[in-house]
């Protein structure tokens, strides 16, 4: 075997020295080829190393990078990370829906004013209310009145839309993404750090994350910011699934009912809680329409306002429209795979309304409940109900069939549901002006 | 918390012990003098039992050694696993109260958000005595906390409650996270302060942290087994996970209540997150098994006692997770040891005839 050449050996000794030059543009073209290639086989082509010798511009060493395919790497490698805590918000994807019983809206909208500002807002004017509504100026909002109501739906089901019901009209004939709806008693409220809650960014956040109905996370909602899934989650759950439904809280007035609230009269919730958390599934909850969002493209059809107790009222205490519908969407999200989510944001509930007064009244709604739950908790839907639509229907007959015939007023239910299903189907399928 | 006016004798005084299982020393009592100062201590000492722990002035406490763990168990001391906090399960069946509170000794005490310190024992004292509600979800969480109740819609039937069986508290500062999270996000701590305390509904399984533990032993105790980790097993970590899986789905056979949230602790100390992967490895992908497992079993009516539940319970073990690695026919064993030894220990106070719990399911 020939000992090496003079000129092998300098470029060895080039080899081991590279860290120290900063220069080859003086090197004969073929030399440097030479180099690059012992540089590749001893594995010493670094990032400053590659951009001395693409610096060089000989020819035969780029296109030998070019065949090689040799890249710098211009982003640095992180590892997978889940969705980024800052969700944007696109305003065309979401209506506000409100309720209104009192004609004068100035001093509510102007609270909400910062927060709602630039948002497309639906209200809907109570059909018993005559006066016309006071608004201020500078929102972007559309007004239903009895009207408009009488316009669309068929008399016998008008009645479905009195009282605080008349804001189920809204989430009807709204063609975005995404509903939110509160009470007009509620003001914004202010987290532990003094600052106001913004009830959209929140609703919409918890919408637009992941829910994780399966297996509970000790650390509440994975997908806040400076939260994750504890240790024990299994990662094949990690992904979540969508969040369709978000039920927000009360600071001041919390939602009780009226025995609870005429026996504890200075009960207030000052607890701020700072959390959000998936309800799990199977478990049933009370919905309180009071501060919802929802995701009307997958589950408007199963938002509804199907109960009503004969003695209903233009009080919170004297409905149970909502808690019937968040059981309802509860079962078709279980079944769906979807997700709901309870806890932030809060709103601040102003006082109204007598819950004594409400008590004088037959408590039907409570005994209801009692029958109602467990009919809930044990109601299972079939293989073929792929939509919210065909989960209701299926809903329908099962309510007609174990609870009709004892209870009038689920059987009236279930026909106001069927009838929703229907006006839901029609109104989607118009053009409406 | 309210505070009391005049001083009053620490609640459960005579029927609670306090289990802290360490391989280091137990400096971090210092801290927690004025809270479990009252209490009495079972430590249990984890690795070379040559090594004296020093316990601080005042406490009253016993200690048992690997040594002692031995003697004391005989054969059935291989249920007991050694270099592994799992071994604090031990200081579970020597017990003899009513009600154990078990903490790691990396564990502080936290302060809450108006920079009160918070009394962990207390609360957790507080979360066992006042029912749990996992038939029915409250969107205020516990409606047994002072300024909270239950809300519209609630049915009044379910508003009497269940017993609370487990109280699980949370961690400020180094999150309990696994390994590959810990990879990820070595900086990131716990800042937030939730101020709930809610029960976890039935029928759903959530993953049970150790460090911060509260339970009532007569009710749920023999289901407290923390398996077989650590030294010549092949998974570590995962000891609290196990533990709290059973516990659940047994707490929800029996019609008991399991509550989360408050109170919070301050974890100080941050495992390496690479031992920790080492350890963790297996059970990542076992629990993708292991979790239907857990959400599939229904225990016979004829379980009426935590030990019959248990028993079976190893039993669906060994059929069901057996054929994924004989690791779970030896657990399944372990399991059995584990009761023989409970009841051996524990003869008549949780004999299997005289508790009555009741297997509820709502009306």
């Amino acid at each position: 075997m020939s000992p090496p050449s003079l000129l092998s050996l300098a470029i060895d000794a080039t080899l081991l020295n590279l860290h120290n030059i900063s220069d080859l543009s003086f090197l004969p073209e073929h030399v440097l080829s030479d180099l690059f290639l012992r540089t590749l086989k001893a594995g010493k082509l670094t990032e400053r190393i590659l951009k001395i010798f693409i610096a060089t511009e000989k020819e035969e060493v780029i296109s030998m990078i070019q065949a090689l395919n040799i890249q710098l790497v211009m982003t640095p490698v992180l590892p997978t990370s889940k969705l980024m805590s800052q969700v944007s918000i696109d305003k065309n994807e979401v209506d506000i829906v409100i309720a209104a019983f009192h004609s004068d809206l100035t001093s509510f909208l102007e609270e909400w004013r910062p927060i709602f500002s630039g948002f497309h807002l639906i209200v809907v004017q109570d059909p018993d209310l005559k006066e016309e509504l006071k608004i201020p100026k500078g929102f972007d909002i559309d007004v239903y009145t009895k009207l408009d109501i009488d316009k669309l739906i068929s008399s016998s089901n008008a009645s479905m839309f009195s009282g605080y019901a008349c804001r189920y009209f809204g989430y009807l004939v709204s063609k975005r993404k995404y509903i939110i709806s509160i009470d007009d008693d509620c003001s914004p409220a202010k987290d532990n750090n003094g600052d106001v809650a913004d009830i959209v960014i929140q609703h919409i956040t918890n919408l637009k994350t992941p829910a994780t109905p399966i297996f509970f996370n000790t650390l509440y909602d994975p997908y806040r910011k400076g939260s994750d899934f504890v240790r024990g989650y299994p990662f094949s759950l990690r992904s979540g699934v969508p969040c369709v439904l978000s039920c927000g809280l009360w600071l001041n007035l919390a939602d009780y009912d009226a025995p609870t609230q005429s026996l504890k009269p200075e009960l207030r919730n000052s607890r701020y809680v700072d959390a959000v958390l998936t309800v799990p599934k199977y478990s049933m909850m009370p919905m309180s329409g009071i501060n919802i969002a929802f995701d009307r493209e997958t589950v408007g059809p199963a938002i509804f306002p199907a109960l009503k107790l004969a003695k209903e009222g233009k009080v919170r205490w004297e409905t149970m429209e909502d808690i019937w519908c968040g059981l309802v969407v509860k079962v078709v999200c279980d079944h769906l795979q979807l997700g709901v989510k309870t806890g932030i944001p809060y709103v601040w509930r102003n006082e109204r309304g007598s819950a004594i007064d409400s008590l004088k009244k037959e408590w039907e709604g409570v005994k209801l409940m009692e029958e109602v739950v467990p009919f809930f908790q044990t109601l299972k839907l079939s293989q073929d109900a792929v939509t919210a639509e065909a989960c209701v229907t299926e809903m329908v007959v099962a309510i007609k069939k174990e609870k009709g015939r004892s209870h009038p007023e689920l059987a009236n239910a279930a026909d106001n549901m069927v009838e929703w299903v229907k006006i839901w189907k029609e109104v989607q399928s118009r053009v409406l002006v | 918390m309210s505070v009391p006016a005049t001083v009053v004798t620490p609640p459960l005084v005579d029927e609670l012990d306090i289990v802290i299982p360490t391989i280091r020393n137990l400096d971090f009592l210092e801290q927690w003098r004025p809270f479990f100062q009252p209490y009495h201590l079972i430590i249990v000492q984890d690795g070379d039992p040559s090594k004296t722990i020093r316990v601080p002035e005042g406490f009253d406490y016993e200690l048992y050694n690997r040594n002692d763990i031995n003697r004391i168990l005989g054969p059935k001391s291989s249920c007991i696993s050694f270099k592994d906090s799992a071994c604090r399960c031990f200081g579970f069946l020597v017990s003899k109260k009513k009600y154990i509170f078990t903490i790691d000794d990396d564990c502080f005490v936290a302060k809450d958000p108006s920079g009160q310190e918070i009394n962990a024992l207390a609360q957790h004292i507080h979360n066992l005595l006042t029912p749990a509600t996992p038939f029915f979800f409250n969107t205020l969480y516990d409606p047994y906390r002072e300024g909270a109740d239950f809300v519209r819609g609630y049915p009044f039937s379910l508003r009497e409650g269940v017993t609370t069986a487990i109280s699980h508290g949370l961690w400020l500062n180094i999150p309990d996270y696994d390994a590959p999270t810990q990879l990820v996000k070595p900086r990131e701590r716990n800042t937030r302060y939730v101020d709930a305390v809610m029960t976890i509904p039935k029928g759903t399984l959530f993953p049970m942290c150790g460090m911060n533990l509260g339970f009532h032993r007569e009710l749920i105790g023999p289901a407290m087994y923390f398996g077989l980790m650590g030294d010549g097993q092949p998974i570590g970590r995962y000891d609290d996970m196990w533990a709290g899986w059973c516990a659940k789905v047994i707490c929800d056979h029996l019609g008991l209540g399991v509550k989360t949230g408050l109170p919070y602790i301050w974890h100080s100390k941050a495992s390496n997150p690479f031992v920790n992967l080492k350890k963790e490895y297996k059970g990542i992908y076992w629990q993708e098994d292991i979790i239907p497992f857990f959400q599939n079993v229904t225990l016979p009516k004829e379980c009426t006692t935590p030990q019959k539940c248990y028993i079976e319970l190893s039993k669906l073990v060994k059929e069901k997770l057996g054929p994924i690695d004989p690791y779970f026919e030896k657990l399944s064993d372990a399991m059995v040891t584990w009761i023989d030894a409970w009841n051996e220990l524990n003869p008549s106070t949780n004999g299997a005839t005289t508790l009555k719990v009741e297997l509820s399911k709502p009306k």
